[in-house]
């Protein structure tokens, strides 16, 4: 604890369950969907039924029967078990995008907002160019120079998404730049670093959740899209972007479960997350005013 | 700005591409082995034995004449590859846009002025539909119109207008679901935010007749949030095209550069790679143009960007 620490200041876990809880039960329930996915995730391989990768061509498009809730994929795969172990490059992708850009965006943001002048001109146009790449343009150039792969695709949709998250965080590391707490202390002689990471960046930490809430939704929707569009995980990995790809002909020939279910899937995750990230942010919107 | 922009996004294409790992002349070859001096005729048709930043001038000078290269798969002119694609890109995307326009905008307003049932479910709805990415609604969207009710095609580009029009129209709303939502709630929450002004209220309570109090004070200042997420949403659509066009089977630009991205055709990728982000760019341009015609107040090319 700092000894510039203020009444009222929490521990950092104690204020992440108030701000939880400030979210509603829209925000509990849907925190809920994610931690379940994020269990899957984890030790989704381990609860999966069946072995996800054990092709039975004999089994090809077969419907729900017995132990398998799902039936079969186009290569008689359990489609259950595909799911479970879908979730994990589905949720760590994003995760990965996430951990890159949100602390390079607040680094560029915070930058910019404290020197101001000249730094603040050079990172802005910086940004500015960045956002002529759509994430997902700058992602098909990644897998055409890198080949195609889940860590080009997390790199490029990280370069796209950091401009996001530094345009957000910059207008509120401006404004709370110019509060007084902040001159008093530079007054103190209190190092600037030391003024940012203590005081400035704890600060719009809601508004950084929030961004970075908002960025997960996101990066799920264009990593599963990249992954149909087959340069992101590869085959046979499971993954609900790839089984869309992979089980789409299925949807013409009578067989449109395997293909429909892990769509089901990333629209509940992507709702879960939305949710989450809409109070969030609306909670720290109204806590600056 | 515009060109500055779009200078540096150029440079970043070409140079992203010519560090690519692989071998030009082996690329070119398609990996045979070339009868002796060949090489030399293919270093210096490509001016492959000159620097980098002679290399990328040389590239900028054909792409502005029109010359985008020539495609190793295809074995064709980059440009008249891409000429005969770009229609299908541009049908879609201004397809969709014309449905998140007159749905989305339309839908806000009116959820924006009235509260009660419509504007519950508006929201509800919304929130769900924000949430589909593209291609799964395209999924959706083949098993219930295509599959099921057998009303459209599931895939192709069709030929004539009117099998066109069949073919690019649930193309279009897969492309437009998750935008349409997403300009829905930004439209209402601008209308409700500018009914609920001071002004408005005396304005109603004067006795204004309603559609003057509408038009005059409460879509003209609504407008400028409007005409932001509708610019946004509408740009972006032009990268997804790519992901509607692979799940339809559409012949556009998108589907061509995924296709050429996974063969490693340099010359298309970076050729289609321009022609998006120049598309991009001038849609955003565009957007700051109706600002100023919006909003008098807002000046052109000056005060704090």
């Amino acid at each position: 604890m700092s000894a510039f620490s203020l009444a009222g200041e929490t521990s950092a876990p104690g204020r992440g369950l108030a701000l939880l809880r400030a979210t509603g039960p829209a925000g509990i329930a849907s925190a809920a969907v994610l931690a379940a996915v994020v269990i899957a995730a984890v030790f989704g391989p381990l609860l999966a039924p069946y072995d996800p990768n054990l092709p039975n061509l004999s089994l090809a498009w077969v419907g729900p029967v017995g132990g398998h809730l799902l039936g079969y994929d186009f290569e008689g795969r359990d489609v259950a078990s595909r799911l479970l172990a879908g979730a994990q490059t589905a949720m760590l992708g994003p995760l990965a995008v996430v951990t890159i850009s949100v602390p390079a965006g607040t680094l560029l943001a915070v930058t910019a907002a404290w020197r101001r002048g000249a730094s603040d001109a050079v990172i802005s146009s910086g940004l500015n160019i960045l956002f002529a790449f759509p994430g997902i343009l700058l992602a098909l150039l990644a897998a055409a120079v890198f080949g195609a792969s889940l860590l080009a695709a997390v790199l490029a949709l990280s370069a796209a998404y950091t401009p996001y998250v530094a345009r957000v965080l910059r207008s509120a590391a401006l404004k709370e730049r110019s509060e007084p707490y902040v001159a008093a202390l530079e007054v103190q002689g209190a190092p600037a670093a030391s003024i940012c990471l203590r005081h400035l960046i704890p600060n719009i930490a809601p508004l950084i959740a929030a961004q970075a809430t908002i960025l997960f939704g996101y990066a799920i929707v264009d990593l599963a899209a990249i992954s149909y569009l087959g340069l992101g995980v590869q085959p046979p990995t499971a993954n609900w972007g790839v089984m869309i790809s992979e089980n789409q002909a299925g949807l013409l020939e009578g067989y449109p479960l395997p293909a429909l279910a892990p769509g089901v899937c990333i629209v509940i995750v992507v709702i879960a997350v939305n949710v989450l990230g809409e109070r969030l942010f609306e909670q720290a919107q109204a806590a600056r005013r | 700005m515009l060109l500055a922009t779009l200078l540096v996004a150029s440079f970043v294409i070409f140079a992203a591409l010519y560090l690519a790992p692989g071998n030009a002349i082996a690329a070119l070859s398609g990996g045979r082995s070339l009868p002796p001096g060949s090489e030399q005729v293919l270093e210096q048709r490509y001016h492959l034995n000159e620097s980098f930043l002679a290399q990328y001038w040389y590239w900028l000078l054909n792409a502005l004449h029109g010359n985008l290269g020539i495609s190793i798969t295809l074995r064709e002119n980059v440009s008249t590859l891409i000429a005969s694609r770009i229609w299908t890109t541009a049908g879609l995307v201004l397809y969709a846009s014309v449905i998140i326009l007159v749905l989305g905008i339309g839908l806000g307003i009116v959820s924006g002025l009235r509260r009660g049932a419509l504007d519950t479910s508006t929201l509800v709805v919304t929130a769900v539909s924000a949430s589909i990415p593209a291609f799964v609604a395209a999924i959706a969207l083949i098993l219930l119109f295509a599959v099921k009710l057998g009303w459209f095609p599931a895939l192709g580009n069709g030929t004539g207008l009117v099998s066109n029009i069949r073919h690019f129209t649930l193309p279009a709303i897969a492309l437009a679901t998750a935008s349409l939502a997403i300009v829905a709630r930004v439209t209402r929450t601008a209308v409700r935010t500018e009914s609920d002004r001071e002004h408005v209220q005396t304005a109603v309570s004067r006795g204004i007749p309603a559609r003057y109090v509408i038009w005059r004070h409460i879509l003209r200042n609504a407008a400028i949030p409007i005409t932001t997420i509708t610019g946004i949403t509408v740009a972006s659509l032009i990268a997804v095209a790519a992901v509607v066009e692979v799940a339809f089977s559409l012949n556009g630009l998108g589907a061509y550069l995924v296709q050429a991205a996974e063969t490693k055709d340099i010359a298309v990728v970076q050729g289609i790679s321009l022609v998006l982000v120049t598309a991009f760019v001038v849609v955003n341009l565009l957007v700051d143009l109706l600002y100023a015609v919006l909003d008098p107040r807002v000046a052109l090319g000056s005060g704090p960007g």
